[in-house]
Protein backbone atom coordinates (compact mmCIF):
# COMPACT_ATOMS: atom_id res chain seq x y z
CA UNK A 1 0.00 0.00 0.00
CA UNK A 2 2.62 2.76 1.40
CA UNK A 3 5.04 1.02 -1.71
CA UNK A 4 1.90 1.91 -4.14
CA UNK A 5 1.50 5.61 -3.26
CA UNK A 6 5.51 5.89 -3.51
CA UNK A 7 5.57 4.81 -6.84
CA UNK A 8 2.53 7.29 -7.53
CA UNK A 9 4.26 9.71 -6.29
CA UNK A 10 7.51 9.12 -7.89
CA UNK A 11 5.56 8.94 -11.18
CA UNK A 12 3.85 12.38 -10.70
CA UNK A 13 7.64 13.81 -9.83
CA UNK A 14 8.85 12.28 -13.10
CA UNK A 15 6.28 13.57 -15.15
CA UNK A 16 6.43 17.14 -13.48
CA UNK A 17 10.13 17.49 -14.58
CA UNK A 18 9.63 15.73 -17.89
CA UNK A 19 6.38 18.66 -18.24
CA UNK A 20 9.61 21.18 -17.01
CA UNK A 21 11.72 19.73 -19.28
CA UNK A 22 9.69 20.54 -22.78
CA UNK A 23 8.43 23.92 -20.97
CA UNK A 24 12.34 24.95 -21.36
CA UNK A 25 13.15 22.96 -24.60
CA UNK A 26 10.58 24.67 -26.46
CA UNK A 27 11.50 28.21 -25.99
CA UNK A 28 14.85 26.95 -27.33
CA UNK A 29 15.07 27.89 -31.22
CA UNK A 30 15.45 26.64 -33.72
CA UNK A 31 11.78 24.48 -33.45
CA UNK A 32 11.91 21.77 -36.33
CA UNK A 33 9.02 23.39 -38.12
CA UNK A 34 9.00 20.28 -40.92
CA UNK A 35 8.72 17.79 -38.20
CA UNK A 36 6.27 19.78 -36.55
CA UNK A 37 4.01 20.12 -39.33
CA UNK A 38 4.56 16.60 -40.41
CA UNK A 39 2.99 15.84 -36.92
CA UNK A 40 0.26 17.78 -37.30
CA UNK A 41 -0.86 16.43 -40.00
CA UNK A 42 -0.73 12.86 -38.73
CA UNK A 43 -2.04 13.43 -35.36
CA UNK A 44 -4.77 16.34 -36.49
CA UNK A 45 -6.19 15.55 -39.67
CA UNK A 46 -5.89 11.76 -39.93
CA UNK A 47 -7.85 11.76 -36.81
CA UNK A 48 -10.38 13.71 -38.57
CA UNK A 49 -12.46 11.07 -39.92
CA UNK A 50 -13.17 9.38 -36.65
CA UNK A 51 -14.08 12.51 -34.97
CA UNK A 52 -16.08 13.13 -37.50
CA UNK A 53 -18.14 10.17 -37.23
CA UNK A 54 -18.18 10.08 -32.99
CA UNK A 55 -19.28 13.59 -33.39
CA UNK A 56 -22.35 13.07 -36.12
CA UNK A 57 -23.58 10.36 -33.64
CA UNK A 58 -23.07 11.95 -30.63
CA UNK A 59 -25.49 14.64 -31.43
CA UNK A 60 -28.27 12.65 -33.38
CA UNK A 61 -27.84 10.14 -30.41
CA UNK A 62 -28.28 13.02 -28.09
CA UNK A 63 -31.41 14.38 -29.62
CA UNK A 64 -33.12 11.32 -29.84
CA UNK A 65 -32.62 10.61 -26.42
CA UNK A 66 -33.70 14.06 -25.26
CA UNK A 67 -36.60 14.06 -26.90
CA UNK A 68 -39.29 12.01 -24.84
CA UNK A 69 -38.15 13.95 -21.55
CA UNK A 70 -38.35 17.39 -22.84
CA UNK A 71 -41.49 16.10 -24.63
CA UNK A 72 -42.86 15.35 -21.14
CA UNK A 73 -43.02 18.93 -20.01
CA UNK A 74 -44.20 20.01 -24.02
CA UNK A 75 -40.43 21.49 -24.42
CA UNK A 76 -39.72 20.20 -27.76
CA UNK A 77 -39.18 23.51 -28.77
CA UNK A 78 -36.06 23.84 -26.40
CA UNK A 79 -34.41 20.77 -28.24
CA UNK A 80 -31.83 22.36 -30.24
CA UNK A 81 -31.02 24.46 -27.33
CA UNK A 82 -30.33 22.06 -25.04
CA UNK A 83 -28.66 19.48 -27.29
CA UNK A 84 -26.27 22.27 -28.35
CA UNK A 85 -25.17 23.81 -25.26
CA UNK A 86 -24.52 19.94 -24.11
CA UNK A 87 -22.63 19.16 -26.87
CA UNK A 88 -20.80 22.40 -26.82
CA UNK A 89 -19.86 23.12 -23.21
CA UNK A 90 -18.95 19.17 -21.90
CA UNK A 91 -20.01 16.05 -24.02
CA UNK A 92 -18.44 17.57 -27.40
CA UNK A 93 -14.74 18.13 -25.83
CA UNK A 94 -14.95 15.14 -23.41
CA UNK A 95 -16.07 12.45 -25.90
CA UNK A 96 -13.58 13.79 -28.76
CA UNK A 97 -10.62 14.26 -26.34
CA UNK A 98 -11.36 10.67 -25.05
CA UNK A 99 -11.16 9.52 -28.77
CA UNK A 100 -8.17 11.36 -29.28
CA UNK A 101 -7.03 9.84 -26.04
CA UNK A 102 -7.46 6.53 -27.60
CA UNK A 103 -5.70 6.88 -30.99
CA UNK A 104 -2.88 9.39 -30.55
CA UNK A 105 -2.59 8.68 -27.40
CA UNK A 106 -1.69 5.02 -27.67
CA UNK A 107 0.05 5.62 -31.03
CA UNK A 108 2.51 7.98 -29.43
CA UNK A 109 3.41 5.59 -26.28
CA UNK A 110 3.62 3.48 -28.96
CA UNK A 111 5.61 4.60 -31.41
CA UNK A 112 7.94 6.22 -28.88
CA UNK A 113 8.31 3.22 -26.86
CA UNK A 114 9.48 1.06 -29.58
CA UNK A 115 12.01 3.18 -30.82
CA UNK A 116 13.43 3.84 -27.56
CA UNK A 117 13.43 -0.07 -27.00
CA UNK A 118 15.36 -0.86 -30.30
CA UNK A 119 17.72 2.06 -29.47
CA UNK A 120 16.78 4.49 -31.81
CA UNK A 121 16.34 7.42 -29.45
CA UNK A 122 19.72 6.29 -28.31
CA UNK A 123 21.35 6.66 -31.64
CA UNK A 124 19.61 9.97 -32.02
CA UNK A 125 21.00 11.15 -28.77
CA UNK A 126 24.63 10.24 -29.95
CA UNK A 127 24.29 11.74 -33.36
CA UNK A 128 24.03 15.20 -30.97
CA UNK A 129 20.58 15.27 -32.15
CA UNK A 130 18.60 16.44 -29.39
CA UNK A 131 15.73 13.15 -29.43
CA UNK A 132 13.61 15.88 -26.93
CA UNK A 133 13.54 18.28 -28.84
CA UNK A 134 12.70 16.51 -32.12
CA UNK A 135 10.17 13.66 -30.78
CA UNK A 136 8.72 14.66 -27.27
CA UNK A 137 8.09 18.74 -27.98
CA UNK A 138 6.88 18.38 -31.77
CA UNK A 139 4.54 15.62 -30.75
CA UNK A 140 2.83 17.66 -27.45
CA UNK A 141 2.87 20.73 -29.69
CA UNK A 142 0.94 19.22 -31.92
CA UNK A 143 -1.35 17.36 -29.74
CA UNK A 144 -2.14 20.88 -27.99
CA UNK A 145 -2.74 22.44 -30.85
CA UNK A 146 -4.91 19.87 -33.00
CA UNK A 147 -7.15 18.68 -30.31
CA UNK A 148 -8.91 22.32 -30.09
CA UNK A 149 -9.21 22.27 -33.64
CA UNK A 150 -10.84 18.68 -33.84
CA UNK A 151 -13.16 19.73 -31.10
CA UNK A 152 -14.88 22.45 -33.06
CA UNK A 153 -14.97 20.38 -36.02
CA UNK A 154 -16.34 17.42 -33.85
CA UNK A 155 -19.43 19.97 -32.34
CA UNK A 156 -19.89 21.39 -35.67
CA UNK A 157 -20.62 18.16 -36.82
CA UNK A 158 -22.26 17.24 -33.78
CA UNK A 159 -24.90 19.73 -34.55
CA UNK A 160 -25.86 19.19 -37.90
CA UNK A 161 -26.43 15.35 -36.45
CA UNK A 162 -28.38 17.32 -33.95
CA UNK A 163 -30.64 18.97 -36.76
CA UNK A 164 -31.30 15.67 -38.40
CA UNK A 165 -31.87 14.20 -35.47
CA UNK A 166 -34.90 16.76 -34.55
CA UNK A 167 -35.64 15.78 -37.80
CA UNK A 168 -36.61 12.28 -37.38
CA UNK A 169 -40.33 13.34 -35.70
CA UNK A 170 -40.47 16.94 -36.59
CA UNK A 171 -39.79 19.24 -39.79
CA UNK A 172 -37.80 22.06 -38.53
CA UNK A 173 -35.78 23.79 -41.84
CA UNK A 174 -31.55 24.26 -40.78
CA UNK A 175 -32.07 28.29 -40.55
CA UNK A 176 -34.60 27.79 -37.79
CA UNK A 177 -32.46 25.23 -35.87
CA UNK A 178 -29.69 26.84 -35.88
CA UNK A 179 -30.81 30.58 -34.87
CA UNK A 180 -32.36 28.80 -31.90
CA UNK A 181 -29.27 27.14 -31.10
CA UNK A 182 -27.22 30.52 -31.63
CA UNK A 183 -29.68 31.94 -29.13
CA UNK A 184 -28.97 30.26 -26.48
CA UNK A 185 -25.21 29.83 -26.83
CA UNK A 186 -22.99 32.70 -24.83
CA UNK A 187 -19.27 33.22 -25.08
CA UNK A 188 -19.61 31.77 -21.58
CA UNK A 189 -20.63 28.39 -22.75
CA UNK A 190 -17.80 28.41 -26.13
CA UNK A 191 -14.87 30.17 -24.73
CA UNK A 192 -14.50 27.78 -21.42
CA UNK A 193 -15.04 24.17 -23.24
CA UNK A 194 -12.45 25.50 -26.25
CA UNK A 195 -9.75 26.49 -23.41
CA UNK A 196 -9.75 23.18 -21.69
CA UNK A 197 -9.52 21.40 -25.04
CA UNK A 198 -6.13 22.97 -25.14
CA UNK A 199 -5.13 22.10 -21.59
CA UNK A 200 -7.02 18.38 -22.82
CA UNK A 201 -4.50 17.80 -25.97
CA UNK A 202 -1.43 18.77 -24.10
CA UNK A 203 -2.04 16.76 -21.45
CA UNK A 204 -2.37 13.53 -23.95
CA UNK A 205 0.45 14.82 -25.75
CA UNK A 206 2.55 14.58 -22.20
CA UNK A 207 1.54 11.79 -21.29
CA UNK A 208 1.79 9.36 -24.41
CA UNK A 209 5.09 11.05 -24.99
CA UNK A 210 6.46 10.27 -21.38
CA UNK A 211 4.96 7.02 -21.01
CA UNK A 212 7.32 6.18 -24.67
CA UNK A 213 10.25 8.03 -23.78
CA UNK A 214 10.70 6.15 -20.15
CA UNK A 215 9.57 2.87 -21.63
CA UNK A 216 10.74 -0.45 -19.93
CA UNK A 217 12.57 -2.77 -22.38
CA UNK A 218 11.57 -5.32 -24.39
CA UNK A 219 8.15 -5.76 -26.31
CA UNK A 220 6.46 -5.79 -23.24
CA UNK A 221 7.68 -2.49 -22.26
CA UNK A 222 6.13 -1.48 -25.62
CA UNK A 223 2.45 -2.87 -24.78
CA UNK A 224 2.37 -1.14 -21.41
CA UNK A 225 3.69 2.14 -22.77
CA UNK A 226 0.80 1.92 -25.12
CA UNK A 227 -1.29 1.00 -22.63
CA UNK A 228 -1.19 3.12 -19.67
CA UNK A 229 -0.71 5.91 -22.38
CA UNK A 230 -4.19 5.45 -22.81
CA UNK A 231 -5.78 4.92 -18.98
CA UNK A 232 -3.72 7.99 -18.19
CA UNK A 233 -4.63 10.09 -20.67
CA UNK A 234 -8.61 9.21 -20.55
CA UNK A 235 -8.18 9.74 -16.57
CA UNK A 236 -6.41 13.16 -16.87
CA UNK A 237 -9.01 14.01 -19.13
CA UNK A 238 -11.87 13.31 -16.50
CA UNK A 239 -9.72 15.31 -14.01
CA UNK A 240 -8.63 18.23 -16.30
CA UNK A 241 -12.75 18.68 -16.96
CA UNK A 242 -13.79 18.11 -13.67
CA UNK A 243 -11.18 21.30 -12.37
CA UNK A 244 -12.52 23.52 -15.41
CA UNK A 245 -16.09 22.96 -14.73
CA UNK A 246 -15.03 24.11 -11.01
CA UNK A 247 -12.94 27.44 -12.11
CA UNK A 248 -15.74 28.18 -14.84
CA UNK A 249 -18.44 28.66 -12.11
CA UNK A 250 -16.69 30.29 -10.02
CA UNK A 251 -16.95 33.24 -12.92
CA UNK A 252 -20.82 32.81 -13.87
CA UNK B 1 41.12 11.72 -28.06
CA UNK B 2 39.69 9.37 -25.38
CA UNK B 3 40.56 8.81 -21.91
CA UNK B 4 39.11 6.72 -19.76
CA UNK B 5 40.12 6.62 -15.82
CA UNK B 6 38.96 4.25 -13.36
CA UNK B 7 35.69 3.20 -14.91
CA UNK B 8 33.14 1.23 -12.70
CA UNK B 9 29.58 0.65 -13.82
CA UNK B 10 27.34 -1.26 -11.86
CA UNK B 11 23.37 -2.04 -12.67
CA UNK B 12 21.51 -2.57 -9.40
CA UNK B 13 23.74 -5.04 -7.31
CA UNK B 14 26.05 -6.33 -10.27
CA UNK B 15 29.41 -4.78 -11.27
CA UNK B 16 29.61 -5.51 -15.30
CA UNK B 17 33.16 -2.94 -15.60
CA UNK B 18 35.07 -2.91 -12.79
CA UNK B 19 38.45 -0.69 -13.15
CA UNK B 20 38.56 0.38 -16.56
CA UNK B 21 41.49 2.70 -17.84
CA UNK B 22 42.25 3.27 -21.47
CA UNK B 23 43.56 6.19 -23.58
CA UNK B 24 43.31 6.16 -27.55
CA UNK B 25 45.39 8.76 -29.68
CA UNK B 26 44.32 10.61 -32.89
CA UNK B 27 44.68 7.97 -35.82
CA UNK B 28 44.94 5.18 -33.79
CA UNK B 29 42.24 1.82 -34.14
CA UNK B 30 41.70 0.27 -30.67
CA UNK B 31 40.53 -3.41 -30.98
CA UNK B 32 38.49 -4.31 -28.14
CA UNK B 33 38.32 -8.50 -27.92
CA UNK B 34 35.90 -10.22 -25.07
CA UNK B 35 33.45 -12.82 -24.33
CA UNK B 36 29.94 -12.03 -25.31
CA UNK B 37 27.84 -10.51 -22.06
CA UNK B 38 31.71 -8.73 -20.98
CA UNK B 39 30.50 -5.07 -20.99
CA UNK B 40 31.77 -4.31 -24.20
CA UNK B 41 28.59 -2.68 -25.15
CA UNK B 42 28.02 -1.07 -21.72
CA UNK B 43 31.81 0.61 -22.16
CA UNK B 44 31.18 1.96 -25.47
CA UNK B 45 27.93 3.43 -24.21
CA UNK B 46 29.39 4.74 -21.63
CA UNK B 47 31.75 6.50 -23.56
CA UNK B 48 29.13 8.65 -25.59
CA UNK B 49 27.27 9.36 -22.32
CA UNK B 50 24.31 7.00 -23.02
CA UNK B 51 25.09 4.79 -19.82
CA UNK B 52 26.76 6.50 -16.32
CA UNK B 53 29.13 5.64 -14.58
CA UNK B 54 28.97 4.59 -10.73
CA UNK B 55 32.83 5.66 -10.31
CA UNK B 56 35.41 7.17 -12.67
CA UNK B 57 35.54 9.23 -15.38
CA UNK B 58 35.48 9.28 -19.57
CA UNK B 59 37.48 12.07 -21.30
CA UNK B 60 36.50 13.25 -24.81
CA UNK B 61 38.94 15.49 -26.78
CA UNK B 62 40.29 16.53 -23.32
CA UNK B 63 36.50 16.92 -21.42
CA UNK B 64 35.00 14.92 -19.02
CA UNK B 65 31.74 14.21 -20.80
CA UNK B 66 29.30 14.10 -17.65
CA UNK B 67 30.47 17.41 -16.39
CA UNK B 68 29.00 19.15 -19.71
CA UNK B 69 25.56 20.31 -20.40
CA UNK B 70 23.08 19.22 -22.66
CA UNK B 71 24.09 21.63 -25.61
CA UNK B 72 28.05 20.96 -25.47
CA UNK B 73 27.67 17.52 -24.84
CA UNK B 74 25.51 17.13 -28.30
CA UNK B 75 28.21 19.71 -30.14
CA UNK B 76 30.85 17.23 -28.60
CA UNK B 77 29.11 14.37 -29.77
CA UNK B 78 28.53 15.20 -33.39
CA UNK B 79 32.36 14.85 -33.92
CA UNK B 80 31.85 11.10 -32.60
CA UNK B 81 30.16 8.51 -34.77
CA UNK B 82 28.61 5.46 -33.21
CA UNK B 83 27.46 1.85 -34.48
CA UNK B 84 25.14 0.11 -32.57
CA UNK B 85 25.66 -3.46 -32.53
CA UNK B 86 21.91 -3.75 -33.59
CA UNK B 87 22.27 -0.86 -36.23
CA UNK B 88 19.51 0.72 -34.97
CA UNK B 89 18.22 2.07 -38.14
CA UNK B 90 15.41 4.94 -37.84
CA UNK B 91 12.41 2.63 -38.86
CA UNK B 92 9.71 5.35 -40.24
CA UNK B 93 12.27 6.56 -42.44
CA UNK B 94 13.87 4.87 -45.52
CA UNK B 95 17.33 4.74 -46.10
CA UNK B 96 18.10 7.76 -47.88
CA UNK B 97 16.49 9.85 -45.09
CA UNK B 98 18.36 8.02 -42.53
CA UNK B 99 21.45 9.34 -43.41
CA UNK B 100 20.20 12.42 -44.24
CA UNK B 101 18.94 12.34 -40.57
CA UNK B 102 22.53 12.94 -39.67
CA UNK B 103 22.83 15.79 -42.06
CA UNK B 104 19.17 17.41 -41.25
CA UNK B 105 20.98 20.43 -38.94
CA UNK B 106 24.23 21.49 -40.78
CA UNK B 107 24.08 24.27 -42.82
CA UNK B 108 27.22 24.24 -43.95
CA UNK B 109 25.84 21.63 -47.20
CA UNK B 110 23.45 22.52 -49.90
CA UNK B 111 20.60 20.14 -50.71
CA UNK B 112 22.32 18.92 -53.68
CA UNK B 113 25.56 18.25 -51.88
CA UNK B 114 23.93 16.05 -48.72
CA UNK B 115 22.32 14.02 -51.48
CA UNK B 116 25.63 13.37 -53.61
CA UNK B 117 26.72 12.38 -49.88
CA UNK B 118 24.02 10.46 -49.23
CA UNK B 119 24.67 8.58 -52.39
CA UNK B 120 28.64 8.11 -52.26
CA UNK B 121 28.37 6.98 -48.61
CA UNK B 122 25.56 4.52 -49.74
CA UNK B 123 27.59 3.49 -52.79
CA UNK B 124 31.11 2.59 -50.10
CA UNK B 125 28.52 0.34 -48.60
CA UNK B 126 27.81 -1.29 -51.76
CA UNK B 127 23.80 -0.30 -50.94
CA UNK B 128 23.06 2.41 -53.19
CA UNK B 129 20.31 0.78 -55.13
CA UNK B 130 18.63 0.20 -51.63
CA UNK B 131 18.26 4.02 -50.97
CA UNK B 132 14.29 3.96 -51.19
CA UNK B 133 13.69 1.18 -49.21
CA UNK B 134 12.92 1.19 -45.65
CA UNK B 135 15.01 -0.72 -42.68
CA UNK B 136 12.53 -3.22 -42.67
CA UNK B 137 12.72 -4.21 -45.92
CA UNK B 138 16.43 -5.29 -45.78
CA UNK B 139 18.52 -7.79 -44.45
CA UNK B 140 20.50 -8.06 -41.13
CA UNK B 141 23.44 -7.71 -42.49
CA UNK B 142 22.70 -4.78 -45.03
CA UNK B 143 21.01 -2.74 -41.54
CA UNK B 144 24.13 -2.90 -40.59
CA UNK B 145 26.16 -1.52 -43.86
CA UNK B 146 23.73 1.23 -43.86
CA UNK B 147 24.17 2.14 -40.01
CA UNK B 148 27.80 2.06 -40.54
CA UNK B 149 27.27 4.55 -43.54
CA UNK B 150 24.77 6.71 -41.65
CA UNK B 151 27.63 6.51 -38.34
CA UNK B 152 30.19 8.09 -40.78
CA UNK B 153 28.46 10.06 -43.23
CA UNK B 154 29.34 12.82 -40.35
CA UNK B 155 33.02 12.82 -41.00
CA UNK B 156 33.61 12.03 -37.11
CA UNK B 157 36.61 12.35 -35.41
CA UNK B 158 36.25 9.47 -33.20
CA UNK B 159 34.54 6.68 -34.15
CA UNK B 160 33.47 3.56 -31.56
CA UNK B 161 31.80 0.58 -33.72
CA UNK B 162 30.11 -2.29 -31.76
CA UNK B 163 30.44 -5.36 -33.83
CA UNK B 164 30.59 -3.72 -37.26
CA UNK B 165 30.87 -7.76 -39.26
CA UNK B 166 29.20 -9.27 -37.33
CA UNK B 167 26.55 -11.16 -39.52
CA UNK B 168 28.15 -10.33 -42.43
CA UNK B 169 29.97 -13.24 -44.75
CA UNK B 170 33.51 -12.91 -44.87
CA UNK B 171 33.83 -11.31 -48.13
CA UNK B 172 31.26 -8.37 -46.93
CA UNK B 173 33.27 -7.98 -44.22
CA UNK B 174 36.89 -7.56 -45.52
CA UNK B 175 35.29 -5.19 -47.15
CA UNK B 176 33.81 -3.63 -44.38
CA UNK B 177 37.28 -3.80 -42.92
CA UNK B 178 38.71 -2.08 -45.59
CA UNK B 179 36.15 0.71 -45.40
CA UNK B 180 37.28 1.07 -41.70
CA UNK B 181 40.59 1.18 -42.86
CA UNK B 182 40.53 3.62 -45.22
CA UNK B 183 38.13 5.76 -42.99
CA UNK B 184 41.25 6.01 -40.60
CA UNK B 185 43.71 6.83 -43.22
CA UNK B 186 41.59 9.67 -44.99
CA UNK B 187 40.22 11.46 -41.78
CA UNK B 188 42.67 10.44 -39.59
CA UNK B 189 40.11 9.19 -37.09
CA UNK B 190 40.65 7.76 -33.83
CA UNK B 191 38.16 4.80 -33.53
CA UNK B 192 37.57 1.78 -30.89
CA UNK B 193 36.25 -1.14 -32.77
CA UNK B 194 34.96 -4.17 -30.77
CA UNK B 195 34.65 -7.75 -32.64
CA UNK B 196 34.70 -11.16 -32.52
CA UNK B 197 35.98 -11.11 -35.77
CA UNK B 198 39.73 -12.36 -35.88
CA UNK B 199 40.25 -11.31 -39.55
CA UNK B 200 38.35 -7.96 -38.64
CA UNK B 201 40.88 -7.42 -36.18
CA UNK B 202 43.83 -8.57 -37.87
CA UNK B 203 43.49 -6.36 -40.46
CA UNK B 204 42.26 -3.01 -38.55
CA UNK B 205 43.65 -3.39 -35.57
CA UNK B 206 46.56 -1.59 -34.33
CA UNK B 207 46.44 -2.29 -30.78
CA UNK B 208 44.09 -4.80 -29.20
CA UNK B 209 42.72 -5.09 -25.45
CA UNK B 210 40.85 -8.36 -24.11
CA UNK B 211 38.13 -7.58 -21.57
CA UNK B 212 37.44 -10.70 -19.18
CA UNK B 213 35.40 -10.22 -16.15
CA UNK B 214 35.28 -6.53 -16.36
CA UNK B 215 38.65 -5.24 -16.35
CA UNK B 216 41.54 -5.50 -19.43
CA UNK B 217 43.51 -8.78 -19.42
CA UNK B 218 46.23 -7.81 -21.83
CA UNK B 219 47.19 -5.42 -24.35
CA UNK B 220 49.34 -5.69 -27.71
CA UNK B 221 49.42 -5.75 -31.42
CA UNK B 222 47.85 -8.52 -33.25
CA UNK B 223 50.85 -9.85 -33.91
CA UNK B 224 51.84 -10.00 -30.07
CA UNK B 225 48.41 -11.45 -28.88
CA UNK B 226 48.08 -14.32 -31.87
CA UNK B 227 51.69 -15.36 -30.38
CA UNK B 228 51.16 -15.78 -27.02
CA UNK B 229 50.52 -18.93 -25.56
CA UNK B 230 48.81 -17.53 -22.41
CA UNK B 231 45.00 -19.80 -21.58
CA UNK B 232 43.27 -16.80 -21.22
CA UNK B 233 44.41 -14.84 -24.56
CA UNK B 234 44.31 -17.90 -26.86
CA UNK B 235 40.76 -18.69 -27.35
CA UNK B 236 39.89 -15.55 -29.21
CA UNK B 237 42.53 -15.74 -31.98
CA UNK B 238 42.17 -19.73 -32.60
CA UNK B 239 38.56 -20.17 -34.09
N1 LIG C 1 20.62 -1.49 -18.96
C1 LIG C 1 21.09 -2.59 -18.34
N2 LIG C 1 20.61 -2.93 -17.13
C2 LIG C 1 21.09 -4.01 -16.49
N3 LIG C 1 22.05 -4.81 -16.96
C3 LIG C 1 22.56 -4.54 -18.15
C4 LIG C 1 22.12 -3.41 -18.92
N4 LIG C 1 22.81 -3.37 -20.07
C5 LIG C 1 23.64 -4.43 -20.04
N5 LIG C 1 23.51 -5.13 -18.89
C6 LIG C 1 24.29 -6.31 -18.52
O1 LIG C 1 25.63 -6.01 -18.75
C7 LIG C 1 26.33 -7.16 -19.21
C8 LIG C 1 27.15 -6.80 -20.41
O2 LIG C 1 26.32 -6.44 -21.50
P1 LIG C 1 26.91 -5.99 -22.90
O3 LIG C 1 25.77 -5.71 -23.77
O4 LIG C 1 27.90 -4.92 -22.68
O5 LIG C 1 27.66 -7.30 -23.40
P2 LIG C 1 28.61 -7.42 -24.66
O6 LIG C 1 29.97 -7.60 -24.15
O7 LIG C 1 28.38 -6.31 -25.58
O8 LIG C 1 28.11 -8.78 -25.29
P3 LIG C 1 27.84 -9.15 -26.82
O9 LIG C 1 29.14 -9.53 -27.41
O10 LIG C 1 26.93 -10.31 -26.73
O11 LIG C 1 27.23 -7.96 -27.46
C9 LIG C 1 25.27 -8.21 -19.49
O12 LIG C 1 25.39 -9.21 -18.49
C10 LIG C 1 23.97 -7.51 -19.36
O13 LIG C 1 23.06 -8.35 -18.72
MG1 LIG D 1 27.50 -6.01 -27.33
Amino acid sequence: MIRGWRLFFEEITKITRFSLRFFRSVFKLPLDVNELFRQCYSIGYKSFPLVAITGFIMGLVLTIQSRPTLAEFGAESWLPAMVSVSIIREIGPVITALIFAGKVGSGIGAELASMKVTEQIEAMEVSGMNPFKYLVVTRIIATTLMLPILVIAADAIALYGGYMGVNLKANVNIHLFFSSVFDKLCFMDIFPALIKTVFFGFAIGLIGCFKGYHSGKGTQGVGESANYSVVFASLSVFIIDMMAVQITSLFL
Amino acid sequence: MVKIEHLKISFADKTILKDISLSLKKGENLVILGKSGSGKSVLIKCLVGLIAPTEGSVMLFEKNIFDLGEDDLNLLRKKVGFLFQSAALYDSMTVRENLEFQLRYSKSLSEFEKGELVRSMLASVGLEESMDKMPSELSGGMQKRVGLARTLITSPEIVLYDEPTTGLDPFTSREISKLILEVQKKYNTASIIITHDVECAKSTANRILILKNGAFIAEGSFKELNESTDKEIQPFFNQ
